[in-house]
């Protein structure tokens, strides 16, 4: 009888069988989802394969990401799935020279000619198939419906490509301004091909005959398409093989091949069937132990409900509330005395306005001539756009729609914790208003729709799926990280042989302790205080907050309206600014409702920022993407002052003046990290020196590409990534050396323990020229020195420059270069005191934007100042304020320049009654972990509020506003 | 810097000093060193997942991985109820330099405060840092310390070879234990005999050469990386005992390495800035003796001859000086890149970098070197494993097997 091989394939979200002949040709394959019921659905595949063939014997082997486990423990051999794909290429296609696999959640590149590699994505930039599923149900449609729209697409919107939780919080506010969804689905194609490219080849070309694996690349049409435009291949060299989906397991097969030991299939199914599950998942304690404890907790928030009222029968005044969220639309009216006329909870499938008009012209079928709107209000992420549209009344921030509501539940609440589709919202309340607050970054964004996607992939509505935690005997412990992280937890405890009970359970808690201990940043439930009100669709999940009254040992209060507490606050708004009328759309007009939306380019100023125009007829028109308030079609001037720009434009036009006639040689200057405050010192000294000096041209999305292919690390800071396309660039100029020195420390201010930079600021030129191939010893000039010792800067500065033969000019050049640096930052810190001046006779509140010196680049801040001033506030840097104040206590070694900045600018703050801090901080800096909460701490202890914004290359500022106006409503209250 | 509790010269009889477990077979020699001082010491053995939840609630969670795993684990064992925290304290280590690392023992103290305030957290350094503390590091100390450290650096990498190769399960680890008891009984006992270099290393070396091994040719994986996550088995789930179970043979340079580039970067710093101090001159003197002893190590193994000598430091230097300048010295620095290179060259071409998710420093000299390593050196496969709370076993050990796939072509 003749030998088969089998291979069997378990991926995150498939399994693939193929059964190969004695000459390796294909005789059976299968593809199939296992929806987390891995063994199961192994065992269904093989059975399969039996009926066909009983008594054949076949040499077996197992690949896969989750299929290790089941490998090793039922005794079967095992092959990496890399190497596996690798076999079948070399055998089918041995011309090809790179073959790209995505699967569920890894991609992989193998390089074949000119060196075999493989790769595979690091841990961070995980999703790429479940990515893509993800954004589809985010778009409430298949991935299927996503692949056909993406094929009608006009244009594609910038997606940050890193990481998935990052490309899913630029969409979110495309979608909530109304873009279109084919443009949208594209730009998710482009995100995933952008991610694959720039984060896997790392520098290496992909070229020649490149073969396309894997599930998503053999049904995504619109994804091919994406990676052979992007890699500019014709027909003959973008290969998409018939047997792409089951390849892998072809390769295993192969693999397999090569074994002595066969067994029937029948023998495999049993070997399979006495595999034991390890052991080794955690687990931790039931949410409920018994149906009377459940029982309980179910009465005991029974309580906390509003009253209803009939919309047929009721007489009188109403107020409409509504939430306009990032994934899903509510909206309330209520009575005169609060109870409940009207109200609706839905996913707003990226079509918020569309939505939330159709709940519209239901309340206006049902209403009858008895009932008055006499208000109405508006908040969350898609506020402005269903404001102009709807001619809602007001907009109020979120922070303060929740705590209305919460306050109405709970007069005394200390504290109000609010899980959204995509934000967790934490606020402490003291005194009656709003003490500080606490939102998620965008790293962890892993909220609410996380469990709903998630509850999708696996095959249970949400509903369902939540309740199937609630008995679960031995929840998993899935680790509090971001969710791509838990995706791969999720993954681990699947192999290990969870239920899904059991993962359910383990979600809910994942949230919580994502919620308390990463944004709450809490050690004790005492920290809280005594009266705790939670709310958010999420938290009507009972196993969510159950898991959360665990956590904190204590019990909470929540209404049994929490998805609808933005919606009821907004209401309660409406009421109470309600002048007797309203502006509300009218029925008759709301019939003939209809809008277009376009887009175009601002060009008020070289942000040249995207704009979302969409036009409601007779002229109304709302205009979103814009940065400040010039492209958004009101011609209003602003003449707040802003730092930011001052010392933006007095770095950049530094390369203009003071040129030599005839130069020496032309030397460049990166506009980039440490160059940021130190360029009025290397602009005079080589000025000085007779050399012409040559700076980068500013940051750009472009700047950033065009170096993205010699970046080793794709978890380093933005700004650092930014560099490389700064070097690029200063290499296209022509110059004849580039100038980059590495720095263990900086200048020493006096105030700190000690002056390091950071690692990154310190040696960062040892790594671009590790990395880019055009540097070499000669045309990049990166000494070691130390700008507080002279003596030492003389020195080394002679020994770099030698060729030139000016050692004798370097001392008085060096003089001029620390006169001028000194002038620089004196100048700086007048004009702050100039615009603080000005503020204050403005009357108006001054924010002291608080980052590194590298921030007041735009591409970095991404503009953020410009929002803050659109808000009436005018804004200075840290850097600029902090020497009016000495150093705080702190509890940590206080050891870095610049952040030793961020400690006196916040110790001025704190004394300043108009002024606020807001901490700007680089996605991926570590040492902010250290300063973020020793600044919280300063200011908090003075009664100041803490606000931290995260950036990264994202460009989407929704979060940044909402975090800025809570900001300057809270500061308003206090 | 706000005030803490200050460890008292009578605590040194009351309290018991839990150590973090960084270095297995290391730490054991070292508390014997304390423990004939006086001092009592427990070596924290705690692994379950509740060290990194309470590592989680105590820490910023984008703060390294070490400093979450070293905090989680001391609050989890004060949570066991095992320690009387009115006798207890608190040993961590204390390099100082420009990475996020020198700001450990401050946000220990931190947890602490909140948690447990009467509990002191004494400092372990060498730079004279928290002069104020009883806890203090005699130049007796010093040396048994030094010595601690090249007797566990060669029982550490002998038991690596002989692990991997035993015919016997488990022999290996019984000549580790009998090593581990005598040293540590000499570092207790008044005499000199730990002094006895080229004795004591004879008859270890001998000792593990009588093991009998398998001449299977196994795949020699080199481990490098940060400090703590390269040699504590919490940090790097086990990552030895995964290479064995995988047929390999794990190969770890030598922590001395590590103690000789510490005292370089500060002579090396002086020279570059022109800022030549006391400071400078002592590490100068100090690494000349350690130098000399490492001389010495390496003469004994090669005239031993079953074991592979370490890298000579001076070789390491020069290695560095090829991809890295070495004024790189926040973290591991020039160290990472010149041991890669070392490992490459001398024929261990698999190598696993280990690194706490978003290392700053291991952005440079990590990943940012591999691409020139690799470049000198064509058969070079390294790969960089991200260490972190919420990082996978299975996602580790799957780029792992990649590797080994790439090794066994």
């Amino acid at each position: 009888m003749e030998n088969y091989s089998l291979g069997i394939d378990i991926g995150s979200t498939t399994v693939k069988t193929v059964v190969t002949d004695v000459n390796s040709n294909i005789v059976y394959s299968k593809y199939q989802r296992h929806l987390s019921k891995v063994r199961e659905t192994v065992k269904d595949q093989l059975k399969i394969i039996q009926a066909d063939y009983p008594n054949e014997r076949f040499t077996v082997c197992i690949t896969g990401s989750a299929g290790l486990g089941l490998a090793n423990s039922a005794q079967i051999p095992f092959v990496q799935e890399v190497h596996a794909a690798f076999l079948a290429v070399k055998k089918k296609y041995p011309d090809a020279d790179a073959v790209i696999e995505l699967g569920g959640e890894d991609a992989k590149i193998i390089f074949l000619t000119g060196g075999v590699e493989q790769r595979m994505n690091g841990s961070c930039a995980g999703g790429t198939g479940a990515f893509i599923d993800q954004m589809a149900t985010l778009l409430g449609i298949s991935a299927d419906e996503l692949d056909k729209l993406s094929l009608r697409a006009n244009k594609v919107y910038p997606i940050a490509s890193r990481c998935g939780v990052f490309a899913k919080s630029d969409i979110q506010p495309l979608l909530n301004q109304g873009a279109g969804r084919e443009d949208i689905a594209a730009s998710i194609f482009q995100a995933v091909v952008d991610q694959t490219v720039s984060g896997l080849a790392q520098g290496r070309t992909i070229e020649g005959k490149v073969l396309f694996l894997g599930g998503p690349l053999f049904f995504l049409k619109g994804l091919k398409k994406a990676f052979v435009n992007t890699l500019g291949l014709d027909g003959e060299h973008a290969l998409f093989p018939d047997e792409a989906p089951v390849f892998v397991a072809y390769g295993c097969s192969l693999y397999a091949a090569n074994s002595e030991d066969t067994l029937t299939v029948g023998q495999i199914i049993s070997r399979i069937d006495g595999a034991k599950i390890s052991d080794s998942i955690v687990t931790g304690e039931p949410l409920f132990k018994s149906q009377a404890e459940y029982d309980e907790f179910i009465a005991r928030h029974r309580k906390f409900d509003l009253g209803y009222a009939d919309i047929r029968k009721y007489k009188g005044d109403a107020y409409l509330g509504i939430d306009a969220g990032s994934t899903t639309t509510k909206l309330v009216l209520i009575t005169d005395d609060g109870r409940i006329l009207y109200h609706h909870y839905s996913s707003n499938q990226g079509q918020p306005l569309d939505k939330i008009a159709e709940q519209l012209k239901i309340i206006y079928e049902n209403l009858t001539p008895d009932i008055q709107i006499k208000g109405s209000a508006v908040t969350g992420y898609g506020e402005d756009l269903i404001k102009s549209g709807l001619m809602i009344d007001c907009g109020i921030v979120e922070t303060v729609a929740h705590f209305k509501a919460a306050a109405y539940f709970c007069p005394d609440v200390d504290f109000i914790i609010d899980i959204g589709g995509q934000d967790i919202k934490c606020f402490k309340i003291k005194n009656g208003t709003i003490d500080s607050i606490m939102l998620n970054e965008a790293c962890s964004s892993g909220c609410g729709s996380f469990i709903q996607t998630f509850a999708m992939a696996l095959g249970y509505d949400i509903a369902e799926f939540s309740q199937l935690g609630l008995f679960a005997r031995h929840p998993v412990d899935l680790g509090s990280r971001c969710t791509v992280f838990m995706n791969s937890s999720v993954k681990q405890a699947q192999k290990d042989g969870a239920t899904v009970e059991d993962i359910s359970a383990g979600l809910s808690s994942s949230i919580i302790k994502n919620a308390i201990y990463k944004v709450i940043r809490a050690n004790s439930p005492d920290e809280l205080g005594k009266n705790i009100v939670v709310q958010g669709g999420t938290f009507l999940n009972d196993a969510v907050l159950r898991s959360f009254e665990k956590e904190m040992g204590r019990n909470v209060i929540r209404p049994a309206i929490s998805g609808l507490m933005g919606a009821f606050g907004c209401a309660l708004y409406a009421k109470e600014r309600s002048e007797g009328s309203s502006t509300l759309i009218s029925a008759q007009e709301l019939e003939n409702f209809t809008y277009t939306s376009r887009s175009a380019q601002c060009g008020g100023c070289t942000a040249n920022c995207q704009l979302n125009i969409i036009s409601f007829g007779r002229g109304r028109r709302f205009i979103s993407g814009n940065r400040c308030e010039k492209g958004g079609g009101q011609a209003r001037r602003n003449n707040i002052p802003n730092l930011y720009e001052y010392k933006y434009s007095s770095i950049v036009s530094l390369g203009k003046s003071n040129q030599p006639k005839r130069p020496r040689a032309r030397v460049g200057l990166p506009l980039a990290l440490s160059f940021y405050e130190q360029m009025p010192f290397w602009n005079t000294l080589f000025c000085e020196l007779g050399f012409e000096t040559v700076f980068s041209d500013e940051s750009s999305r472009q700047m950033y590409y065009l170096g993205q292919h010699t970046i080793p690390s794709d978890t380093v800071c933005y700004p650092a990534k930014l560099t490389h396309g700064h070097i690029e660039n200063l290499l296209d100029k022509g110059v004849d050396f580039i100038f980059y020195p590495c720095m263990s420390y900086n200048i020493d201010e006096g105030q700190s323990d000690n002056h390091f930079n950071c690692p990154v600021v310190a040696y960062y030129p040892e790594l671009l020229l590790a990395n880019n191939p055009r540097l070499n010893d000669k045309n990049f000039i990166h000494p070691y020195l130390d700008l507080n010792n002279k003596k030492n800067v003389i020195r080394v500065l002679s020994g770099s420059l030698k060729k030139y033969n000016i050692k004798g000019k370097i001392p008085d050049a060096v003089h001029l270069a620390y006169r001028a640096a000194k002038a620089y930052r004196r100048d700086a810190a007048v004009k702050a005191a100039e615009i603080i001046r000005q503020a204050r006779a403005e009357n108006r509140k001054i924010i002291v934007l608080a980052g590194r010196p590298y921030h007041i680049d735009k591409e970095i801040n991404h503009g953020i100042q410009k929002l803050i001033t659109s808000l009436g506030m005018a804004v200075v840097t840290e850097d600029s304020v902090a020497m009016l104040a000495g150093t705080p206590d702190l509890k940590v070694l206080n050891q870095w320049t610049y952040h030793a900045r961020l400690y006196r600018a916040a110790n001025f703050v704190a004394s300043q009654p108009d002024m606020q801090l807001v901490q700007l901080v680089s996605f991926g800096c570590g040492i902010d972990a250290v300063t973020s909460d020793e600044v919280r701490s300063v200011l908090e202890s003075r009664g100041k509020l803490y606000t931290q914004l995260k950036i990264d290359e994202i460009n989407n500022l929704g979060a940044a506003r909402i975090r800025l106006r809570s900001l300057a409503a809270a500061a308003e209250q206090k | 810097m706000a005030d803490y509790v200050k460890f008292t010269e009578d605590m040194k009889k009351t309290h018991t000093i839990l150590v973090p477990d960084m270095l297995p077979v290391h730490f054991r020699l070292i508390i014997a060193i304390f423990t004939a001082e006086g001092y009592k010491m427990h070596l924290l053995q705690n692994d379950s997942r509740r060290v990194v939840d309470e590592g989680l609630k105590n820490v910023h969670n984008d703060a390294c991985y070490p400093a979450l795993l070293v905090i989680g684990q001391f609050m989890d064992a004060l949570n066991s109820g095992k320690f009387d925290p009115d006798k207890t304290a608190l040993l961590i280590t204390q390099t100082g330099g420009g990475c996020r690392a020198s700001n450990y023992i401050y946000l220990l103290r931190k947890a602490v405060a909140r948690n447990y305030p009467q509990i002191p957290v004494v400092s372990l350094n060498f730079s004279g840092l928290e002069k104020d503390s009883a806890f203090r590091i005699t130049p007796l100390m010093f040396v048994k310390m030094l010595y601690a450290v090249v007797y566990g650096d060669l029982l550490m990498s002998c038991y690596n070879k002989c692990r991997a190769y035993e015919i016997k399960k488990g022999e290996s680890k019984k000549i580790l234990n009998k090593w581990q008891n005598r040293i540590c009984n000499m570092f207790r006992k008044k005499s000199n005999m730990y002094l006895r270099l080229e004795k004591i290393s004879k008859d270890i070396l001998d000792d593990f050469a009588k093991i009998p091994l398998t001449d299977e040719k196994k795949i020699r994986v080199g481990i490098v990386g940060e400090i703590y996550v390269k040699y504590s088995p919490l940090a790097n789930n086990h990552l030895e005992d995964f290479l064995i179970s995988e047929g390999c043979e794990p190969v770890v340079p030598a922590l001395l390495e590590f103690v000789m580039y510490c005292a370089a970067g500060n002579f090396n710093d002086a020279d570059l800035y022109d800022n030549h101090t006391k400071s400078s001159f002592l590490n100068l003197a100090g690494y000349r003796l350690i130098y000399s002893i490492q001389k010495r190590m390496r003469r004994i193994m090669e005239k031993q001859g079953s074991f592979e000598p370490f890298h000579d430091f001076e070789h390491l230097r020069s290695l560095a000086d090829k991809y890295i300048n070495q004024g790189v010295v926040m973290g591991e620095g020039w160290l990472i890149p010149a041991e890669m290179a070392a490992l490459a060259k001398s024929g261990v071409d698999n190598i696993i970098c280990t690194q706490p998710f978003g290392c700053l420093p291991n952005h440079i000299v990590a990943k940012g070197m591999s691409r020139a390593i690799k470049q000198d050196n064509p058969d070079a496969n390294i790969v960089a494993i991200d260490y972190d709370p919420g990082a996978t076993r299975v996602n580790q050990e799957n780029r792992i097997k990649l590797m080994l796939a790439n090794a066994r072509k």
